[in-house]
């Protein structure tokens, strides 16, 4: 019984499929782009409309320049939309056998069907900016589960899709949100019903492929009342040493009494740019739960963020950021407290290792009339050699008296007798480190599904791998 | 003649630019146990320190054989899988580090350089259990991290399970007595007495001759500021057990 994701290699992982559909492909993004994907979709005119304010807003923005250093990153040059083939429409493949054999096996060896039929109760897979495989177990859609590839969603449920649709998470925010509402294609509707409880995980999984792509996929996840899900996102791409952009949007909405958790592994390679935009309500006694790692990218900047709207509300973030060489891992935590007697935690790890960056900005804020709050933050970073750098950037704004808050930060570098002790037992030094750097998250990756904690161990391997040098 | 399992020549070792063994000669024999007894500062742990290889030990002269091998050429990793093992005076805590799967991966990897097929990790949990009962090692502290929150004598016994579950051909015992109360004593030294064979030799540095009346010791050796100033028998030991170390140290 070998686990599932045990086998991940870096060659899976940074091997490409040809992309014939890539040549000659445009670069940039202008009206015509948005329209066709619109057109390709054959979307609503609410969502065109939709779009080409987003393109306006888009094109008005500035580049932030508070965070990680994107003034290399060139809009012109990515490819923002690209068909890897052409599906009838609506008509995303329930059935691995009708995916093509190139693509399936990218996924095969990524170890995504076998883990669908383990351990998940649904599977979405998307390629580029396309949804190639979606589905669903008979169980969970007879409750009335939906669970779909977001383009679907928008044809199949018109009406549900645009009570929710860039609500949490508007166009307006800030300039790749306004990118993506204008380029959006792909991603996950979930729908849980009130009081269904989904036992097994969902996961879908995202996976760029072409050189300089762009993918855009957007995530809604509704939690009616009472209901409970667990959705997992798993993202990689190959390594070509020339840029490629990742503005993915997650919505979340949790109604009164119940609760989601979401998980995800972002593994996008070095050149990738991951500025994605993830946020929930959290309505009265209900819970989010995020539990998420970051590697690979070469510029991440990744805030998960907790809106604690209803009386009771909860919170809790687990996050993992590996920096390695030439890596600027930018991702923090926000959590707004905005009603009475809300709690959140948050639990953030960082790792920085040959010259790698790993910064933590985190936000706080508790509303003066939100009474009775609970917050409690705990940032640990690990430095592995002298040349890599950590910062906390925590901002805490607390408008009333009668809450209870903690932060606590802590940085540690790698202690040498550790090593020595690990190593004196018989375990090479590659091995030590990564013994000692999975010990350091282990409080993190014990909130994950066994499967995904062993792929993300294995991952942290993959980027300890020569650190021996 | 029979090539010695450890043959130590004139050995150097410097701290941080400072000098702190000056010169050791040792010899030590297939299934023998020596003692190295001496003061707090003369160097006794830095010597086992150095033949385990810690980074910050400089040896700045001198050779060390270990089974006909140059041990100062080998990497800490390389030393245990042929063989040496180094039972720590303050052994480290790891957080996040389960006790059971790092022992099981330090035992595979000592499987694997002698060429056994290592047990299955089930085979694996029956002699972990067996063991840490032998010790009187509480087993609920095998699911936990390696050492965090354990007491004093916990670590220690700790540190003789791994020995008995790695089975070392040479166990360096640094100060393993110290912290420990009498029935722990009993427990651990007999822990190790009971491997003793002709494939299982021990150098052990300490203070005192207690932990000597449940371990046999074939020679003692008195070390001084970085050197051994006089060899002996079992009797040796006694002898500084009732007299200390003045007897040296007013000379030097």
């Amino acid at each position: 019984m070998t686990p599932i994701f045990a086998h991940i290699n870096r060659q899976i992982l940074d091997t490409p499929n040809p992309a014939p559909y890539a040549k000659g492909a445009k670069r940039g993004v202008d009206e015509e782009v948005v329209r066709r994907i619109s057109a390709d979709k054959k979307e609503p005119k609410w969502m065109l409309e939709h779009r080409l304010e987003s393109l306006e807003i888009f094109q008005e923005k500035e580049i932030p320049k508070w965070g990680a250093d994107l003034s290399s990153l060139d809009l012109d040059d990515i490819i923002y939309y690209a068909r890897p083939f052409d599906y009838a429409q609506g008509d995303t493949p329930d059935d691995w056998a009708k995916v093509p054999e190139d693509i399936r096996k990218v996924y095969d060896r990524l170890g995504i069907p076998e883990a669908e039929r383990k351990v998940l109760a649904g599977v979405g897979a998307q390629y580029e900016s396309e949804v190639i495989y979606h589905k669903l177990k008979e169980e969970w859609e007879s409750l009335g589960v939906i669970f779909l590839d977001m383009d679907d969603a928008v044809r199949k449920h018109p009406a549900l899709v645009r009570e929710y649709f860039m609500k949490c998470v508007p166009s307006s925010d800030h300039k790749f949100t306004a990118l993506h509402g204008a380029v959006w294609s792909g991603g996950t509707f979930l729908y849980v019903p009130k009081d269904v409880k989904v036992r097994d995980p969902l996961q879908a999984y995202f996976r760029m492929n072409a050189k300089n792509m762009g993918q855009f996929e957007h995530t809604l996840i509704v939690a009616d009342e009472g209901a409970d899900v667990h959705y997992i996102e798993g993202c990689s791409a190959p390594q070509y040493g020339s840029q490629a952009l990742h503005a993915g949007c997650v919505e979340i909405f949790v109604k009164p009494g119940a609760k989601a958790r979401y998980s995800s592994v972002e593994n996008w390679s070095r050149d990738t740019y991951n500025l994605n935009t993830k946020r929930a309500i959290v309505s009265k006694d209900g819970t989010i739960e995020w539990v998420g790692g970051n590697m690979g990218s070469g510029c991440t900047m990744l805030y998960p963020c907790s809106v604690l709207a209803g009386d009771g509300a909860r919170c809790d973030h687990l996050a993992i950021s590996f920096a390695n060489k030439g890596q600027w891992q930018d991702t923090g935590v926000k959590v707004l407290h905005l009603a009475p007697n809300t709690s959140s935690k948050v639990v953030s790890k960082s790792i920085s290792k040959n010259g790698g960056t790993a910064v933590y900005r985190g936000m706080l804020k508790v509303a003066s009339h939100a009474h009775g709050c609970t917050a409690n933050v705990q940032c640990d970073a690990l430095l592995l050699d002298g040349e890599s750098r950590t910062d906390t950037i925590p901002d805490i704004q607390i408008r009333n008296d009668d809450v209870t808050i903690a932060h606590e930060a802590s940085v540690g570098k790698l202690s040498e007798e550790d090593v020595f002790y690990l190593t004196s037992r018989g375990i090479p030094k590659e091995e030590a480190l990564a013994m000692i750097v999975n010990g350091f998250i282990e409080p993190i990756i014990r909130n994950l599904p066994l499967e995904y904690a062993v792929e993300m161990n294995r991952l942290i391997e993959l980027e300890m791998e020569g650190s021996v040098g | 003649m029979v090539e010695p399992l450890l043959l130590i020549k004139n050995l150097h070792v410097a701290i941080e630019g400072k000098e702190i063994v000056h010169g050791i000669d040792l010899v030590i024999g297939a299934g023998e146990l020596h003692v190295v007894m001496g003061p707090n500062g003369s160097g006794k742990s830095t010597l086992v320190h150095t033949l385990m290889g810690h980074p910050r030990s400089a040896v700045t002269g001198g050779s060390v054989l270990f089974r006909g091998q140059d041990l100062l050429a080998m990497s800490p990793d390389a030393r245990a899988r042929g063989g040496l093992f180094l039972a720590f005076q303050y052994p480290r805590e790891l957080a996040g580090v389960p006790l059971r799967s790092f022992l099981y991966a330090a035992y595979k990897q000592h499987t694997t350089a002698r060429n056994m097929r290592p047990r299955s990790l089930l085979s694996f949990q029956s002699l972990l259990a067996e063991e840490a009962e032998r010790l009187h090692f509480p087993s609920a502290l095998l699911d936990r991290p390696v050492h965090v929150g354990l007491s004093g004598g916990e670590r220690k016994k700790c540190e003789i399970l791994q020995l008995r579950v790695l089975r070392p051909a040479l166990a360096l015992l640094d100060e393993t007595d110290s912290g420990l109360d009498i029935d722990a004593l009993r427990v651990v030294a007999e822990g190790v007495q009971q491997l003793r064979d002709a494939s299982f030799s021990v150098l052990l540095v300490t203070h005192y001759a207690r932990m000597l009346q449940y371990l046999r010791p074939d020679h003692v050796h008195v070390m001084i500021g970085g050197k051994i100033v006089e060899s002996g028998g079992p009797d040796l030991a006694q002898q500084l057990e009732k007299e200390g170390y003045e007897k040296w140290t007013r000379v030097t």
